[in-house]
């Protein structure tokens, strides 16, 4: 054996124990994240009647609006998850092709929360309008920059998944922005039933 | 084009003002001549900036501690002169001046100061103890580092270009928020929390990562050195405790810049939720801060009272149950702001609660001691002194822990007293312990011990003079942060408390004549074996300074004085049958970059230059991005390599130097399961 191939053996020797590594301590960032949202949703949860003579959440809230975004949702967690077993069975064709209709998706959530909030804004419902918009604006808000940065890693594991194939550190990340894409699924199923179902009830 | 910001920024307003302007840029600019003249530019560069070597992001984050520590002194050593002359008269600071000064000197002191200083021992020594060879993620370490520095350099540049916050380290609004504060003081404020609290979440994942996965054959959770068992407790509880400081501090950043009302006083916002969350960081901060200093105590009385450290497993047990009822206990820094007596004495029983695990901390260090072979080097003599004024200071901390004390007590001088006493000793101390005992591991050569025991000295009388009045104002009905006062009786308080603030800076002139004075004889001071102190655990069984891999063979640990161990069975310093390959990780300048623009970021938010808001978000991305899409990020070391430098440790060491415990008869075992306290 030549050395540069004893070499690439060893890196790729360590280059696994570091993924496993890396899986452990992005479960450590996820459980952080969930502090964080945790924190915005008590935030919420204690400012969500101060509306201050403003409009309420029974004047604000779509449930029919906020069904389709869930739907959206959780539909793109599931498309991820069937890119994830693409990955697994090696088909680097269907992974793309998964990876596209979950970005598509995402994309379609990001469009219609910007139609909430537009529309929200233009009805004189901004966030700087009361403590309840401001902690609702900040709270699904966040989880939507949380979406769009999701949105980016898929477009940037699109590209490594075409270029690079699906070589180990790909399918490490890969798996890694599941966990993060699956996440969001589940800070979303708390907005709905802390923010959207009490708010219209 | 620039925002809000304009030629009225630079502080031509007062002398005092400028004068600090002054400093801070004369400062700069010796520091970058120095450089340049030097020549040391690229050296700095690819050596220690751009460096993801735990050893070396260790010491840079303590160099940015110890200059800190003399920007935050030099806020302490201001407000104590303004206080002892300010009876009846203005003194020579005006009030928003004074607000300023003491705004800044705690964000300094807690954020950058004691927080780099523990997260550099922790990165120099943690992985050693284990047997690593870096930690889990050393790039993303080196991001942390440079985050820390940008907000560091925010606090700095605060100083120059506007001003800095008047709201006191915590901010609290309605005060903090844009209707009182307009200006760009708390902007400064909160950015520099924003960008270093990052920093930090990130290092305490990291050491979560590393001391999970990263530990040598051998090293079981009960074989961790205390230090580390500390380290551990404390990346928990940063990673659940400063995703609540970035919460609050968006939240008020969000009411400030885009008129949000999390906090405000009309249209919906509740300013008790701020007091809530920023102390549900806030406390388990506190023993952030103390806890690894308390793992640094363990490791020196061990060392110096040449003993086993006594009751190891409680030790441990006493620092899970501190970090557990740290998120506990928030509610006591704001029992009279409205809470209902049953929630008052629940907190209030769980403050006091906390005193038990710390006194089973005491009362084990002292059994350490007990019938040691004490040596009085300065870290010990840290240690000792720690013990004795860290007990004053829990003893008032549970007298403050019962609601109607607290109601008298409340926002006085005695609080001041009371957390000064906490964070001296109980951190400060145990930074400086852990300077002298592992500066010979980080630099190879000791430290002046003459000049450490000085040291020692002045801070250890100087905190007792500059502490002590305050309490008994506090007593008099002295309120806190006091730019002037019409009681003639605390003059001469305050007077002795200004002569101890001048002791504490003769304390911190000492620590740099020991630099000075153990860099020029550094000759007659190496440390060739790695050991310098007889040492029990894995960090000293390393070269010193350790080859870049740490270990060139993976320890196999037996014990919990796992080095002690080897030397007794005289499996120490032997070199192994043959060497093998090591991979490390390569070094990047992506971290210093993202890091400078997290300055950029901030500053361009505190002026409200959105363009370069934009600009320096869309760098960072990509720098991630880059990242992101690496696969060559590491590289091997070929064992000849290893060899090569093994060999040249391995022969400077002579049988003089190295500490032959093979003779030597344990009472009890000294390995496999220990007798507490023996031997």
């Amino acid at each position: 054996m030549s050395e540069t191939t004893m070499n690439e053996d060893l890196l790729e020797h360590e280059e696994r124990k570091s993924l496993e590594s890396r899986e452990f301590g992005f479960w450590v960032y996820l459980m952080t994240d969930a502090i964080i949202f945790a924190l915005l949703f008590a935030s919420y949860v204690v400012l969500s009647k101060n509306s201050a003579a403003g409009p309420t959440s029974k004047d604000v809230f779509d449930l029919s609006h906020t069904a389709g975004e869930t739907a959206l949702l959780l539909f793109s967690s599931l498309t991820f998850g069937l890119a994830t077993i693409a990955m697994s069975l090696g088909q680097t064709g269907r992974v793309v092709q998964w990876l596209f209709v979950t970005l598509a998706l995402g994309l379609g959530f990001l469009a219609m929360e910007m139609i909430e909030f537009s529309g929200m804004i233009g009805q004189g419902a901004g966030p700087e309008t009361s403590g309840f918009l401001s902690a609702f604006f900040t709270l699904v808000g966040t989880h939507g920059l949380h979406v769009a940065f999701g949105v980016i890693g898929i477009c940037v594991m699109i590209g490594q998944v075409l270029v690079k194939g699906l070589t180990i550190p790909v399918r490490s990340r890969l798996f890694r922005l599941g966990l993060f894409w699956h996440f969001l699924d589940i800070v979303w199923i708390g907005i709905f039933s802390v923010v959207y179902l009490p708010g219209v009830m | 084009m620039l925002g809000r910001l304009t030629i009225e920024a630079i502080p031509l307003y007062s002398w005092v003002a400028m004068g600090g302007a002054a400093v801070t840029v004369c400062g700069g600019l010796a520091v970058f001549l120095l450089i340049t003249y030097l020549r040391a530019w690229k050296v700095l560069w690819t050596d220690w900036l751009t460096s993801v070597d735990h050893k070396k992001i260790g010491i840079m984050y303590v160099v940015l501690a110890l200059v800190m520590l003399v920007r935050g002194f030099v806020d302490a050593l201001m407000m104590r002169a303004q206080q002892a002359i300010a009876l009846n008269s203005e003194g020579y600071l005006p009030p928003e001046h004074f607000e300023q000064i003491f705004s800044s000197h705690g964000t300094i002191m807690i954020f950058f100061v004691a927080m780099p200083f523990l997260t550099g021992l922790i990165n120099i020594i943690v992985p050693q103890q284990i047997g690593a060879r870096d930690v889990a993620f050393p790039f993303l370490n080196s991001v942390s580092l440079w985050l820390t520095a940008a907000g560091a350099g925010l606090v700095l540049v605060s100083l120059v270009v506007g001003k800095f916050s008047t709201a006191g380290w915590t901010g609290y609004p309605p005060y903090s928020g844009v209707e009182f504060s307009p200006g760009v003081g708390v902007d400064y404020w909160l950015w520099a929390l924003i960008v270093s609290g990052v920093g930090s979440t990130a290092s305490g994942i990291n050491f979560i990562v590393t001391i999970v996965k990263n530990r040598c054959p051998g090293m079981t959770y009960m074989r961790m050195p205390l230090f580390t068992w500390t380290a551990l407790c404390i990346s928990v509880l940063i990673a659940f405790a400063f995703p609540a400081l970035t919460v609050v501090a968006a939240q008020l950043t969000l009411d400030r810049t885009l008129g949000f009302h999390f906090f405000t006083n009309g249209d919906g916002g509740n300013m008790m939720l701020f007091a809530n969350l920023i102390w549900i960081w806030g406390h388990p901060e506190v023993y952030i801060l103390i806890l690894p200093a308390f793992g640094i105590f363990s490791e020196v009385v061990a060392t110096f009272s040449r003993k086993r450290l006594f009751g190891y497993k409680s030790l441990v047990y006493a620092t899970a149950c501190i970090a557990i009822l740290s998120f506990t206990v928030w509610l006591h820094h704001f029992f009279t702001m409205g809470s209902s007596a049953n929630v008052n004495a629940v907190f209030g029983i769980a403050t006091m609660i906390i005193a038990v695990p710390t006194g089973v901390k005491i009362f084990d260090w002292m059994f350490t001691m007990y019938r040691g072979r004490i040596e009085f080097h300065p870290s010990m003599v840290y240690t000792i002194g720690f013990m004795v004024t860290f007990v004053i200071g829990g003893v008032t901390g549970v007298l403050l822990a019962l609601p109607p004390a607290d109601y008298l007590m409340h926002n006085s001088t005695f609080l001041v007293a009371h957390f000064h006493n906490m964070l001296i000793p109980g951190a400060l101390f145990g930074y400086f312990a852990g300077l002298n005992y592992w500066f010979p591991k980080a630099f190879g050569f000791k430290l002046d011990a003459k000049w450490g025991i000085r040291s020692f000295w002045f801070w250890f009388i100087g905190f007792y003079l500059a502490f002590m009045p305050l309490y008994v104002l506090g007593f008099m009905g002295m309120s806190r942060r006091m730019e002037h006062y019409a009681d003639p009786n605390w003059q001469p308080y305050l007077i002795v408390a200004a002569l101890g603030a001048l002791c504490i800076l003769c304390g911190i002139i000492c620590i740099g004549v020991q630099l000075y004075v153990s860099a020029k004889n550094w000759g007659s001071a190496r440390d060739v074996t790695g050991d310098p102190w007889n040492g029990r655990t894995l960090d000293w069984a390393t070269s010193s300074p350790p080859a870049p891999y740490n270990f060139a063979v993976l320890p196999e640990v037996r014990d919990v004085d796992a080095f002690h161990d080897m030397k007794i069975h005289g499996t120490a310093y032997r070199p192994p049958a043959h060497y093998e390959d090591i991979v490390m990780p390569r070094k990047s300048g992506l971290g210093p970059v993202i890091g400078a623009m997290a300055f950029v970021l901030g500053f361009a938010f505190v002026w409200y230059i959105w363009w370069l808001v934009a600009l320096s978000l869309v760098l960072i991305l990509i720098c991630i991005g880059i990242r992101a899409c690496d696969d060559d990020t590491d590289f091997v070391m070929p064992a000849a390599e290893v060899a090569r430098i093994e060999a040249a440790h391995l022969a400077q060491i002579t049988p003089v130097d190295m500490h032959d415990m093979r003779d030597f008869e344990p009472r009890g075992a000294a390995s496999g399961t220990p007798l507490a306290g023996r031997a």
